[in-house]
C-alpha cells in the first residue's frame, strides 16, 4: 500500500445512499477516523467481508454527503425540492429528524439563555461538562437559533409552526417549541436547585404554560404569538393577591382546605402548618409574573416557594396533587372572590407544574 | 422558416444571494437561440421570483433547432455596475422535432454556473411548431429518433435494420484559443459547454441525414463520443445504427413481441438458417493471431495496426530476440492471414494483409494519410466490387508506387516518413467513389471540388465556428451554411454513393438483439491504431492563428479527413477480421480513443457475427444481403470478379447446406455453431459437436461483446472477470513515443487474453459476453482493462481444469510448491463451480456412436512452448486429461499471474455482478435500483516501481474499489451489480483514474433457487414485506410483479417450445410449467398489495395528474405521515440497462446527451478533490434528471457516463472536471399498473424485453 494512496474517492447514487448509524455519528461530532473505529468495533467488518479500507472510503463518502446536505437541512423544506439529491421522502424526514434531534443534556445547558453569540462562545464549556463534541454541541446550538429565529415573529401555533418549517415529528416540533418559549421568555434553568429537573420537565411545563398562559391560547382566532406571555392575563394575576392579603380569605381558603383533606393525608399537620406560607408562596409568584424578570424566576419560585417545603415536610406526590386539588377548588367557594378564571388559569398550569417537578 | 419555437420563463427559486446588502437578487432572465435574445423583467428583491413572461418566440430553420440549444442566462440585475451572471441552463430542443417523443418541455432545472455549481433552479416551458417542409435540399433531419440503447426500444419494432451510420465533427477547442488567455475560466468554460453542444447537434443532425438517406427513420446504439485532442482539437464523432422503427401503436399492440414474426419466420422460412452454413467457406482465416494459440479462436486482436505493423518486422526481431517461448504464439496481425488467403482463388481477399502494412506510414500526416487512404480505399474497393472496375491486383499495384520503401522500411528509415510535410501533392484526398480511378492522385488542384462533400461539409462546419475564434461565430457560421448548402448540391447528386459509403461496414452498434437475428457469433475482433495528434499538420498554427483565419477552408478540409480515415482504417480492419472468421457482420461494435499529449490510440471492437438477412435492408450486410439471390447466381462466385466480395461465403462447399437443406439450429444454441469452417482453420481450435444440439461445431470457448442472448441455454449463474494490466513505458516524445506504444500493444492484447482466460478456466465457465478492453496511454505508463461476464453456456463444452506445469522438475522444494498451487487452483475452481452452480450435466461423455471425434487436445500452452515438462508432453499426447489447461511457470511472471489469479476475491454473498445488461442465471428481478458512480484517482509514488508491482496495485484498486460497491450496496443483498462498466485513464504521470458507473438490482432469492412454489405463498408475501424495508423505495408496488423476469414471459410463450425441447435439465433453469400459474399467483399478490396500499394511503400527488405518470408518487405519499405537499420533484430512475424491471417503458422521449465542465479554484474549500469531484457528479445527476423529469419522463435507461475528465493543480487550489453523459429518456408504467388495464399478463412479453 506504500506505494500508492487515494488521491480522490467518491461515491454517488441515482438514490443518495445513507447509512443511519453513520449519519450518527456525523450527527455526533466524530471525526471519519473515529467513525471507523467505532464501526469495526460494531462488526460490521465480519457481516460484509470488508477491510479496514473499504469502511474507511465508505465514512469518508457518507460524511461528505451529510456535510452536502447539511446546507439543505438547515432549510428542510428545501430538501423536499431541491433536485441535488434524490432521497426518498422517508428517509429525508428521517435525515431531517435525526439532524435536529439534541442531546437532554446539552438543551439542559442552554435552556433558557439566550441564543446569541455569546452562549455560542460558551459552547466549549459546555461540551467539556456534557462530553458532547463541540461540533455536535454547536450543530444543536444552530438549530436552536435556526428555528427560534424563524418562528419568533410568527404568528399562530408556536409548533405548527414548527412543524410547518422545519418538518419535523410532532414530538421533536413540541420540544423545540419549549426550547423557543424558554428562549424567548428567558425562563432560569440553571440554577443550582433547578438542576435535578430534566429537559421533559421543563418541556411539560412549557407546553401547560403555551397552551394557558399565551394569547393563542384563550383565543385562537387571535393571530397572535405562542412564544410571549398574555400580557393582559399576568395583569391579572396581580388581582389574586388578595387571597392572602385578605385575612378572612385567607383563612377561610385554609379552613375549606383543611376540612377537605382531614384524615386523608399523612401530612396534614403539616399542611395546616404551613398552609399560609405555601398559599402566599404560590398567590405571590402569580402577582409578580408581570415583570420580566420574575417571570424568568418562575420556575426557580415554584421550587423554592412550594417544592422545598413540602419535600422537607415529606409530601408524596399524592399528597401535593391533593392539596393542590383541593386549594385550588376550594377557592370557588369564596364569595367574596371574583377572579374565579384568571385563579383557575394560573392554577391549573402551576399545579400542573409542581405535580411534573415533584421528583428527586 | 420551418420552425417556431417558443419559450416562457415561469419562475425561479432557491436563488444565490447576490446583494449582500439585502440577502437578496434582482433577477432576470435571458433567453437566446441562435442569435436572437429575449429578457424577461426583472424581478426585485426576491430569492423566489415569479417572472411568468410571455411566450418568447424565436422563428428558426429546423437545422438551427437541431443544432442550438436554447440558452437560458440567470442574472443579477445591477443599476450601476454590470450584471452578474447567476448560472446557466441549456436545453436541448431535439425531443420536440420528432413528434412521437416529447411534446412540450416544462418544469424545474438547476441553474447551472461552471465555477459555483448549481445555484438554484428555473421553472420554463419550452415548445415548438414545425411546419412542413418539403425542402428537398433539406439539410436537417428532424424526426428521425435517436436511441442510446443498443437493442431494439421496448416500444418499438424494427422493420428494418439499414446498419453502420458514422460522422464526425471537428474544431478547434476554445481552451486553446488565444483569446482564451485574456477571457475568464468560466467565459471559457462556457464557449466549450456550447461549442460541443452545437457540434453534438450538428453531428446528430449530419447523422439524420444519413439515416434519411438510407431509408431509415431512427438511429439505436447511438454513441456519441468527443476526443480533447489539445492543441490539435476537439473531435466529436458518433457511431450508430440505423433503423426502421415502427411504434408498437398501444399496449395491446405491444402484446405480440416485436420481433416475435420475425422469429417465427425463421421457424418457418427455410432459409432463416442457411445463411449461417452459407458463412462457412474454405478460408476462413483468423487474421492474426497466434499460430497454435487459442487466442484466435475467437479473440481477433488485430494489435498493432499501423504503426505497429509498421513496425512489424522490428518487432519481429526484438520478439526472437526476447526469447523463444514467445514467438510460437505471438501475435501477429496480417501476418497469419497470408496463408488462407493464398489459397482463395480471389486475389481480393489479400487486402487484409495488405493494409496492414500499409497502415506503417499512417502514423503521421498528410504523406502517409495518402498512403493510408489508398490502402483504405483498395479494401473499399473490395467491398463495392459491384461497381468498381479495380482489378483485384489493384491495391498493390498503386500503393507500390506510393509507397515503395515504406512496407518493409526499417525502423530508422521508417521514421523519415513521419517527417514527410504535407505537402498538397501527397495529401491528396481519396474517394470512395466507384471512379475507375480510385487510387489514382488527383491533380491536387482538383482536391476540393472533387472532394467528397460530406467531408468537406464536416470540415467547413467543423472549422467554421472554430475559425471565428469567437464565441458568436456569426459571419462565419453563415459563410458555413453556403459553403454548406453548396456541398449539399452536390451532395445531391451523390447521394447513391453516399448509399454505397454508408453500407460499407456491416457494422451493428447493437448488443442484444431480436431473436433469430443473431444466427452464429464467430468471436471478438478488435483493432487498434497509434496515431499522432498533428501539431505537425499545420506548422503555421503554431504561430499564427491568422493562418488558420485565412486558409481555414483548406485547413478545415484536411482536419476531419484525417480523423475519418484512420477510424475508416481501423473499421476496414475490423471488417477484414470478421471475415476471416467466416463472419459478414460486426456487432456489439464500438470504438474508443484514448489520448496523451499528443498520441493518441484508436480503438474498436466488436463481436463478428453471421446476422439474418431477412431484418435488413439489402446490402446492409457486406456480401450477404440476400441468401436467395446468392443461391440463384452461385456462378458469380467463382468467377470472383464482380462479387468478389463474396467470396467467403457461398462457395463454400456446403452451401446447398447453408440454403436451407438442414434443420435450423435451436436459438438456445445456435449462436454458438461456428461461422467458419472447421476443415479449414488455420488455428487449430477444438471443436466438438454442440453439446445442446448435438448437430454442429462449437468452439470450446467464446468470447463476445454483446449482451448473452435471451434464448441461450446457460448452467448457473454468471461473473464478472476482470483482465487488468500495467505497463511502464519510458516518457517520450512524438514518434518515438508512438513506437514505444504500439510496441507494447501487442503484449498487453496478450497478457489481457491471457488473464482473461485464466479467470475463465477458474470459474469453470466457458464463454464471456460483453468483453471490453480497454487501453489507456499515460505519459510513463500503460494500463489495460478488460472486463466481461462470463457464463458456462450448455452448449459449449465443459472446460477443463487448469495445469500447472512447472519447467525443472529437478528441484523437489519447486515441485511441492508446484503441486500446492495446483492444489490451491483446484479448491478454487471446485469453490467457485459451487459459488456460481455451475454444475454442467455429466451426460455428454456417455454418447455412445456420437459423431463427436475422439476428444482432441483442448489444452494449449498460453505462456510457452517449450515443452520440457513431462505433463506437457503428456498433454500433447491428446489423452486422457482432455480438458487440462496447462499453466507453464517458466517465470516469475507466471508465478505472479497465478497469484493474482487466485487473489480475486468472490463477490460477498448475495452479490453477483456482471458488466451486461443482466446476469446469466437470474430471472426474477424485484424493482430495487440503485445506479450509481464512482470514481478513484490513486497516486503511485515516484517510487521505482516495476511492471510486477505496478500490477499488483492496479489489480489491488479494482478489487478494492469492487469490495467498496459491495459494502455501500450491502443492503440491497440479494442483488447484483448489472452493466459494471469500468473507465481507466492516466490522466497525469502518476495518477491512475478508475470510473465505474452501473446499477444495483434486487433480485427474489427464492425464485432464484428455482425452488418457488406456490404453496411458498405466505413466506413469499412474507419476504415482500421484507424486502420493503430494505428498499429505497419501499411500497413500490410491483416489486415482486411478474414481467420483472423478462425471461420468464418470453420462454413460456415463443420460445418455451424449443427450450423444452432442447434444453438440458440443468439448463432450463426456469420451471415453464408452473409458470402460468405462477403469474396468476403473482398477480394476486399484487392487486392484494394494491389494495391495502391504496386504503391505507392518504392522497396521491398531484405529479400523477401530469402527463407522466409517476408511481413513486403513490409511495411518497404512503410512507410519510407528514405531508410534503411543497414538493413538486419527480423521482427519475436512472439506470444503464435497457429496461427497469417490473416496468414496460411506455413511451421514449429523446436522447440526453449533456455535456459539463465545472471549474474551482477554491479546492480546499469545497472539500479537496473529493469534495469537488461528489458535488458535480451529483449536480450532473440532477441535471439529467431534471430534464428528464421535464420532458415528462420518470428515468433515463442505457445511461452512460461518456466522459470524466478530472485536472487538479492542488498546489493552485485549482480543479477542472469534464463530463459527458448520455441516455435515453423514458416514461415507465409499473408492470402492475398496466395490469389493471385489460391488457394479459403475457402482453408484457414485448419485443423488448425478449431481446435481453
Amino acid at each position: 500500500m506504500g506505494k500508492m494512496s487515494v488521491e480522490l474517492d467518491v461515491f454517488v447514487g441515482n438514490t443518495t445512499i445513507m447509512d443511519e448509524e453513520v449519519y450518527q455519528f456525523w450527527l455526533d461530532g466524530y471525526t471519519v477516523a473515529d467513525a471507523v473505529r467505532v464501526r469495526m468495533e460494531g462488526g460490521v467488518l465480519q457481516e460484509c467481508e470488508a477491510s479496514a479500507e473499504v469502511l474507511h472510503s465508505d465514512t469518508m463518502d457518507q460524511f461528505r454527503t451529510f456535510q452536502m446536505c447539511e446546507r439543505l437541512l438547515h432549510c428542510p423544506s428545501k430538501l423536499a425540492n431541491q433536485l441535488l439529491f434524490q432521497i426518498p421522502p422517508h428517509r429525508q424526514a428521517m435525515l431531517i429528524e435525526r439532524y435536529y434531534a439534541f442531546d437532554d443534556a446539552f438543551v439542559r445547558e442552554v435552556l433558557g439563555k439566550k441564543l446569541s453569540k455569546g452562549t455560542k462562545k460558551d459552547l466549549d464549556d459546555v461540551s467539556a461538562k456534557t462530553g458532547i463534541t463541540l461540533k455536535s454541541c454547536r450543530r444543536q446550538f444552530d438549530n436552536f437559533k435556526r428555528v427560534f429565529k424563524v418562528v419568533e415573529e410568527l404568528k399562530g401555533s408556536l409548533v405548527e409552526n414548527i412543524q410547518q418549517h422545519f418538518l419535523l415529528s410532532d414530538k421533536l416540533a413540541r420540544d423545540y417549541a419549549a426550547i423557543v418559549f424558554f428562549a424567548n421568555n428567558r425562563f432560569e434553568t440553571g440554577k443550582r436547585k433547578l438542576q435535578y429537573l430534566s429537559f421533559q420537565d421543563f418541556a411539560f411545563c412549557a407546553v401547560q404554560l403555551i397552551n394557558n398562559w399565551t394569547v393563542g391560547a384563550v383565543d385562537n382566532m387571535v393571530e397572535d404569538m405562542d412564544v410571549d406571555l398574555d400580557k393582559e392575563f399576568l395583569q391579572d394575576l396581580k388581582d389574586l393577591k388578595v387571597l392572602i392579603t385578605d385575612k378572612d380569605m385567607l383563612d377561610q381558603h385554609k379552613s375549606l382546605v383543611c376540612t377537605a383533606l382531614r384524615g386523608k393525608t399523612k401530612v396534614f399537620n403539616e399542611m395546616e402548618a404551613n398552609f399560609k406560607n405555601l398559599s402566599r408562596g404560590l398567590v405571590n409568584i402569580a402577582a409578580k409574573l408581570m415583570n420580566a424578570k420574575d417571570v424568568r424566576d418562575f420556575f426557580i419560585d415554584l421550587v423554592e416557594k412550594f417544592i422545598e417545603p413540602c419535600r422537607s415536610d415529606r409530601w408524596t406526590a399524592g399528597d401535593i396533587k391533593l392539596f393542590l386539588t383541593h386549594y385550588t377548588n376550594s377557592v370557588h367557594i369564596l364569595d367574596t372572590f371574583k377572579h374565579q378564571v384568571v385563579w383557575d388559569r394560573y392554577m391549573g398550569v402551576v399545579k400542573s407544574c409542581i405535580l411534573k417537578m415533584y421528583h428527586d | 422558416m420551418p420552425g417556431k419555437l417558443k419559450a416562457k420563463i415561469v419562475a425561479g427559486r432557491h436563488l444565490p444571494v447576490m446583494d449582500r446588502a439585502s440577502d437578496l437578487t434582482d433577477a432576470f432572465v435571458e433567453v437566446k437561440f441562435g442569435n436572437t435574445t429575449f429578457k424577461t423583467d426583472v424581478y426585485p428583491k426576491s430569492l423566489n421570483p415569479q417572472w411568468n413572461s410571455e411566450w418568447f418566440k424565436f422563428e428558426v430553420d429546423d437545422e438551427d433547432l437541431q443544432d442550438e440549444p436554447l440558452q437560458i442566462t440567470v442574472l443579477d440585475h445591477d443599476t450601476y455596475s454590470a450584471n452578474d451572471a447567476i448560472g446557466k441552463v441549456y436545453i436541448d430542443i431535439d425531443p420536440l422535432l420528432s413528434s412521437e417523443a416529447a411534446t412540450v418541455i416544462s418544469g424545474w432545472f438547476p441553474i447551472y454556473d461552471t465555477i459555483h455549481g448549481i445555484r438554484g433552479e428555473i421553472n420554463v416551458l419550452v415548445k415548438v411548431d414545425l411546419f412542413n417542409d418539403l425542402n428537398r435540399f433539406r439539410q436537417s433531419s428532424c424526426g428521425v429518433k435517436f436511441f442510446c440503447t443498443t437493442s431494439i426500444p421496448r416500444c418499438y419494432r424494427a422493420a428494418m435494420v439499414h446498419g453502420f451510420v458514422e460522422e464526425l465533427v471537428v474544431n478547434e477547442d476554445p481552451e486553446y484559443q488565444w483569446i482564451d488567455r485574456i477571457r475568464t475560466p468560466r467565459a471559457s468554460n462556457e464557449a466549450r459547454q456550447r461549442l460541443i453542444s452545437l457540434m453534438s447537434g450538428e453531428l446528430q443532425r449530419k447523422i439524420g441525414l444519413k439515416v434519411l438517406e438510407m431509408g431509415g427513420n431512427a438511429v439505436v446504439g447511438y454513441l456519441q463520443c468527443f476526443d480533447l485532442e489539445g492543441e490539435s482539437g476537439l473531435v466529436v464523432r458518433a457511431i450508430g445504427t440505423a433503423c426502421t422503427l415502427e411504434k408498437l401503436s398501444n399496449s395491446s399492440a405491444a402484446a405480440p413481441p416485436a420481433c416475435n414474426s420475425p422469429s417465427k419466420d425463421i421457424k418457418e422460412s427455410p432459409l432463416a438458417h442457411p445463411p449461417g452454413h452459407g458463412c462457412r467457406s474454405t478460408h476462413s482465416s483468423p487474421v492474426h493471431t497466434a499460430s497454435g494459440s487459442r487466442l484466435s479462436q475467437n479473440f481477433s486482436v488485430s494489435v498493432p495496426t499501423l504503426i505497429f505493423t509498421g513496425m512489424r518486422l522490428h518487432r519481429h526481431r526484438s520478439l526472437g530476440e526476447t526469447g523463444p517461448e514467445h514467438r510460437p504464439q505471438t501475435v501477429l496481425p496480417g501476418r497469419q492471414c497470408r496463408p488462407p488467403f493464398s489459397e482463395d482463388p480471389n486475389p481480393n481477399t489479400h487486402s487484409s494483409g495488405p493494409s496492414t502494412p500499409l497502415k506503417t506510414q499512417t502514423y503521421s500526416f498528410s504523406p502517409s494519410k495518402s498512403y493510408s487512404r489508398q490502402s483504405s480505399s483498395s479494401d473499399t474497393d473490395l467491398s463495392l466490387t459491384p461497381k468498381t472496375a479495380s482489378p483485384p491486383a489493384g491495391p498493390r499495384i498503386f500503393l507500390c508506387p506510393s509507397s515503395p520503401a515504406l512496407s518493409t522500411e526499417p525502423p530508422p528509415n521508417h521514421s523519415n516518413s513521419f517527417q514527410l510535410s504535407p505537402g498538397p501533392g501527397t495529401a491528396q484526398r481519396f474517394t470512395p467513389l466507384p471512379l475507375p480511378l480510385s487510387g489514382h492522385q488527383y491533380p491536387p488542384g482538383l482536391r476540393k471540388s472533387v472532394s467528397f462533400s460530406e467531408d468537406l461539409l464536416l470540415a467547413a462546419s467543423g472549422m467554421g465556428s472554430g475559425g471565428s475564434a469567437g464565441k458568436e461565430g456569426g459571419p462565419l457560421k453563415t459563410l458555413l451554411r453556403q459553403q454548406t448548402q453548396s456541398a449539399l448540391e452536390q451532395r445531391g447528386a451523390s447521394s447513391s454513393r453516399i448509399f454505397v459509403r454508408t453500407r460499407e461496414f456491416p457494422f451493428f452498434t447493437l448488443t442484444s438483439f431480436p431473436p433469430g437475428f443473431l444466427i452464429h457469433v464467430g468471436g471478438v475482433v478488435s483493432a487498434r491504431s497509434v496515431k499522432l495528434l498533428d501539431r505537425i499538420h499545420n506548422p503555421a498554427l503554431g504561430n499564427t492563428r491568422s493562418y488558420k483565419l485565412l486558409d481555414w477552408n483548406s485547413f478545415a478540409a484536411d482536419e476531419p479527413e484525417t480523423r475519418d480515415a484512420w477510424w475508416e482504417e481501423i473499421r476496414q480492419e475490423i471488417k477484414s477480421h470478421a471475415r476471416a472468421l467466416g463472419c459478414h457482420a460486426v456487432v456489439g461494435y464500438s470504438e474508443s480513443t484514448s489520448i496523451c499529449e499528443e498520441v493518441c490510440i484508436l480503438s474498436a471492437s466488436g463481436t463478428a457475427a453471421v446476422l439474418h438477412p431477412k431484418f435488413m435492408q439489402e446490402g446492409c450486410l457486406d456480401g450477404y444481403s440476400d441468401p436467395s439471390r446468392l443461391s440463384r447466381q452461385p456462378a458469380t462466385f467463382s468467377a470472383g470478379s464482380e462479387k468478389g466480395e463474396f467470396d467467403i461465403f457461398p462457395q463454400s462447399k456446403d452451401s446447398s447446406a447453408a440454403l436451407g437443406l438442414e434443420e435450423p439450429s435451436p436459438p438456445s444454441c445456435g449462436f454458438c455453431h461456428i461461422p467458419y469452417d472447421e476443415l479449414n482453420i488455420p488455428f487449430p481450435a477444438h471443436l466438438t459437436y454442440c453439446y445442446h444440439c448435438r448437430r454442429q461445431k462449437v468452439p470450446d470457448v467464446l468470447f463476445t461483446t454483446i449482451d448473452m442472448p435471451a434464448e441461450a441455454a446457460v448452467t448457473g449463474k454468471g461473473c464478472l472477470i476482470q483482465a487488468r494490466l500495467c505497463r511502464l513505458k519510458k516518457k517520450a516524445q512524438g514518434e518515438v513515443n508512438a513506437t514505444a506504444i504500439s510496441n507494447l500493444l501487442p503484449f498487453m492484447e496478450y497478457e489481457l487474453h491471457t488473464q482473461l482466460m485464466n479467470k475463465l478456466k477458474l470459474r469453470g465457465m466457458n464463454a464471456l459476453f460483453g468483453l471490453r478492453i480497454q487501453i489507456s496511454v499515460g505519459e510513463n505508463m500503460l494500463v489495460g482493462l478488460a472486463s466481461a461476464t462470463a457464463v458456462y453456456l450448455t452448449a459449449l463444452p465443459t472446460p477443463g481444469g487448469i495445469q500447472i506445469a512447472g519447467k525443472t522438475p529437478s528441484d523437489i522444494t519447486y515441485e511441492q510448491h508446484i503441486s500446492n498451487m495446483q492444489k490451491k487452483i483446484n479448491d478454487t475452481i471446485a469453490k467457485n463451480k459451487e459459488l456460481y452452480e455451475v454444475n454442467p450435466p455429466e451426460v455428454i461423455e456417455e454418447v455412445i456412436g456420437s459423431p463427436i471425434p475422439e476428444p482432441r487436445q483442448r489444452s494449449r500452452l498460453f505462456r510457452s512452448h517449450s515443452e520440457s515438462s513431462d505433463e506437457v508432453s503428456e498433454l500433447d499426447l491428446s489423452h486422457g486429461k482432455k480438458d487440462a489447461f496447462v499453466l507453464e511457470i517458466d517465470d516469475t511472471d507466471a508465478v505472479e499471474d497465478i497469484h493474482s489469479l487466485l487473489t480475486d476475491t468472490p463477490a460477498p454473498a448475495g452479490f453477483y455482478s456482471c458488466n451486461t445488461e443482466i446476469m446469466p442465471g437470474i430471472y426474477n428481478w424485484t424493482s430495487g435500483l440503485q445506479m450509481f458512480t464512482s470514481v478513484r484517482v490513486f497516486r503511485l509514488s515516484n517510487a521505482n516501481l516495476t511492471n510486477q508491482g505496478l500490477n499488483k496495485i492496479f489489480n489491488d484498486l479494482c478489487e478494492n474499489l469492487l469490495k467498496s460497491l459491495y459494502f455501500k450496496l450491502r443492503s440491497m443483498i440479494p442483488c447484483c451489480l448489472c452493466h459494471l462498466n469500468f473507465t481507466v485513464a492516466v490522466p497525469e504521470d502518476e495518477l491512475i483514474q478508475v470510473a465505474v458507473t452501473a446499477v444495483a438490482m434486487t433480485f427474489d432469492k427464492d425464485q432464484a433457487q428455482e425452488n418457488w412454489k406456490l404453496g411458498a405463498d405466505k413466506t413469499h408475501m412474507k419476504a415482500i414485506v421484507e424486502n420493503e424495508e430494505q428498499l429505497q423505495f419501499p411500497l413500490e408496488l410491483c416489486t415482486e410483479s411478474p414481467s420483472t423476469n423478462p425471461f420468464s414471459p418470453c420462454r413460456g410463450t415463443g420460445l418455451q417450445e424449443s427450450a423444452n425441447a432442447h434444453a438440458t435439465p440443468r439448463a432450463a433453469s426456469v420451471d415453464y410449467s408452473s409458470f402460468a400459474d405462477r403469474w396468476s399467483s403473482w398477480i394476486e399478490l399484487i392487486r392484494l398489495k394494491a389494495q391495502t396500499i391504496r386504503r391505507g394511503s392518504i392522497k396521491t400527488t398531484s405529479s400523477l395528474e401530469k402527463a407522466s405518470p409517476l408511481p413513486e408518487g403513490r409511495s411518497r405519499s404512503l410512507r410519510s405521515t407528514r405531508s410534503y405537499a411543497g414538493s413538486t420533484v419527480a423521482v427519475v430512475k436512472m439506470t444503464p440497462l435497457s429496461f427497469i424491471p417490473g416496468t414496460r417503458i411506455i413511451k421514449y422521449l429523446g436522447i440526453i446527451n449533456m455535456f459539463f465542465i465545472r471549474e474551482t479554484t477554491s479546492l480546499r474549500e469545497e472539500g479537496g478533490v473529493s469534495g469537488f469531484l461528489h458535488a458535480f457528479i451529483a449536480e450532473v445527476f440532477a441535471m439529467v434528471r431534471a430534464h428528464v423529469a421535464a420532458l415528462g419522463g420518470n428515468a433515463v435507461v442505457s445511461y452512460s457516463m461518456k466522459e470524466c475528465v478530472f485536472m487538479e493543480n492542488p498546489n493552485k487550489n485549482q480543479a477542472q472536471c469534464l463530463i459527458n453523459v448520455s441516455g435515453d429518456a423514458v416514461i415507465f408504467m409499473r408492470e402492475s399498473e398496466l395490469e389493471a388495464t385489460p391488457a394479459p399478463p403475457q402482453t408484457s412479453c414485448s419485443g423488448g424485453e425478449v431481446t435481453t
